[in-house]
């Protein structure tokens, strides 16, 4: 079984995102890995120790700092990792979309799996639209995938723990919302073993000339205007404590 | 190419989903700005479609697309944008519209605008403002081009201006289902036997912030004391500390408890979806600039584990 896994490196939101012009100011975020990707490896991951065969995880290089998330990659079970090196911090998911595809279309894959969704997707997540240009099918909002022969039983979930089992024939693309199992934890030592032994492969971006054609183009970025903010409760966390069982004793709610 | 605006509803049982309604009343907005009509599409049988205030209705009733196909419905979509040629194509950012929308978009070259909290005509062109960035940044986006695909965020707009009961012109499916490459197979029902958090009055709701499952039984102490039930976002539900049944937001459960008391969740735009109409909200994130904190009653910067520990000896 062929696997290959798309990921995308974004801006983290776990800390404050500064604007520069009209769009994010790439120079002072740090780039993560998209979360979801962590389930799309794990489930490549899982399907190759069910069946055997080959993970490749690829992404695009936005800022030059991709291979650390490909050397995790590796510790947890890729066999193979490739960045396509674009150093454009600002590239849409059409463009990654485009790169991605452009790179897959000689490999072989028998399935391509991706990230349901990013923080990031402002034009759309990049699974659905490497499936349209690799003429494939997609199938997003994915908790578990079986390979069978050469078609695939795949879960996908729908709201409130209800769901569809589908079956769909090789190749495809994927959308994982989450791995049947949590992802794997890959010790920092092996990662670091992968950083020195390992070979990333690098391709350079190219098939975007008519993606650029109609862009969604960005007028503006700002913080939300903010309607409505919550009171807020000041003090040490015993204060904070002792003042939230009050309001919920006052409410008949303690 | 007209100036229409094509709605793509969303069923599941029988019954449309409330963001059905919300396009089609925005979409009347839209096309009486931009001089079109606004379109209600349906696709898939066992449904009953003049339920909708659009100008018109096409319903693409066909028994083999009753159950949601994301192979099918856009292939079926796609052919209809060729005949119909919309300025507009609208789709609810949601477990079904997500995958049909950006492959549409890849298909056609129209650009998309995912992620819409509204959408309206400036100047003859259509602005989008869309979350981006789980909630941090609001973007104003211009989609370029002879046709807009905008994807929207469920809640965005009001129901009643969608409803109504304009009579659907029939049409049949222009895919052969015998050809698809993904095949339904059959529907899977949540698992029964827990708690059903839809039906209870408080919540103390998990995120990511808990950290760790050997951390959730301290939740679960305080919802005791409290009498209440823990539930979570959907970072803790993915990473196994919770089941699915637990899950509250997009691809959870929808809730609207009396107390809804949040820790360590910062409040992406999915879970808001599931959680926001709770009576009292009260936050505990140690993010002070957490998109919770414009949507919660009441807000505290501090530790979750300190504020639970305090909680407890003084219930």
């Amino acid at each position: 079984m062929n696997i290959v896994v798309a990921i995308k490196h974004i801006p983290s939101i776990a800390d404050d995102l500064p604007v520069k012009g009209n769009n994010v100011d790439f120079d002072s975020v740090d780039f993560v890995l998209n979360e979801w990707d962590e389930h799309s490896i794990e489930q490549a991951v899982l399907i190759k120790e069910s069946v055997g065969g080959t993970v490749t995880v690829i992404g695009v290089d936005l800022i030059g700092e991709l291979d650390n998330a490909l050397h995790l990659a590796l510790a947890k079970g890729a066999d193979k990792v490739v960045k396509i090196t674009a150093d454009d911090p600002a590239a849409d998911s059409h463009m990654q979309a485009k790169w991605l595809s452009e790179a897959i279309k000689g490999m072989g894959a028998n399935m391509v799996f991706a990230g349901v969704q990013a923080s990031n997707d402002l034009d759309g997540q990049i699974g659905p639209m490497i499936a349209a240009y690799l003429d494939m099918p997609y199938i997003g909002g994915v908790s578990s995938v079986e390979a069978n022969g050469d078609s695939a039983t795949v879960n996908k979930e729908f709201a409130g723990g209800a769901g569809a089992k589908y079956a769909v024939s090789m190749p495809f693309v994927a959308g994982v919302q989450s791995a049947p199992k949590p992802p794997r934890y890959a010790p920092v030592s092996k990662v670091r073993q992968m950083a020195q032994s390992a070979t990333v492969e690098k391709v350079a971006p190219s098939g975007d000339a008519d993606v650029r054609e109609r862009p969604l183009r960005i007028l503006k970025m700002a913080p939300p205007v903010v309607t409505g903010h919550a009171e807020m409760i000041e003090g040490s966390s015993k204060e904070v404590a002792a003042k939230i069982v009050e309001l919920l004793k006052s409410k008949g709610l303690a | 190419m007209s100036n229409d605006i094509l709605v793509i509803t969303e069923h599941m049982d029988g019954k449309f989903s409330d963001v059905s309604f919300e396009m089609v009343g925005k979409a009347k907005e839209l096309a009486s700005a931009l001089g079109g009509q606004a379109v209600a599409v349906v696709v898939g049988g066992g449904v009953s479609s003049n339920v909708f205030a659009s100008d018109s209705t096409i319903h693409i009733d066909d028994a083999a697309l009753s159950n949601f196909n994301p192979e099918a419905y856009g292939k079926v979509i796609e052919a209809l944008v060729k005949e119909k040629s919309p300025k507009v194509v609208m789709f609810g950012w949601t477990v079904t519209g997500m995958d049909v929308a950006a492959w549409l978009s890849a298909r056609t070259g129209a650009p998309l605008a995912a992620y819409a909290k509204d959408v309206r005509v400036e100047g003859g062109s259509l602005v989008v403002s869309s979350q981006a960035y789980g909630g941090k940044l609001m973007a104003e986006v211009a989609p370029e081009g002879d046709m807009a695909i905008v994807a929207c965020l469920a809640g965005s707009f009001p129901v009643e201006a969608g409803q109504g009961s304009t009579a659907g012109t029939t049409m049949a499916s222009p895919v052969d289902a015998g050809s698809l490459k993904v095949k339904f197979v059959e529907a899977i029902k949540p698992a029964g036997g827990d708690v059903d958090i839809t039906a209870q009055a408080k919540l103390v709701s998990i995120g990511r912030g808990i950290g760790g499952k050997e951390n959730v039984e301290l939740a679960e102490e305080l919802a005791k004391a409290l009498g209440a039930t823990v539930s979570a976002s959907r970072p803790v539900v993915d990473a196994g500390w919770l089941p699915r049944t637990r899950q509250v937001g997009k691809s959870g459960l929808k809730v609207k408890p009396k107390l809804y008391l949040m820790l360590g969740i910062s409040g992406a735009p999915e879970h808001l979806e599931g959680m926001k109409s709770a009576e009292l909200i009260i936050a505990v994130n140690t993010d002070k600039k957490a998109p919770i904190f414009n949507v919660a009653h009441y807000g505290a910067t501090a530790d979750l584990f300190e504020v639970a520990e305090a909680m407890l000896e003084l219930l």
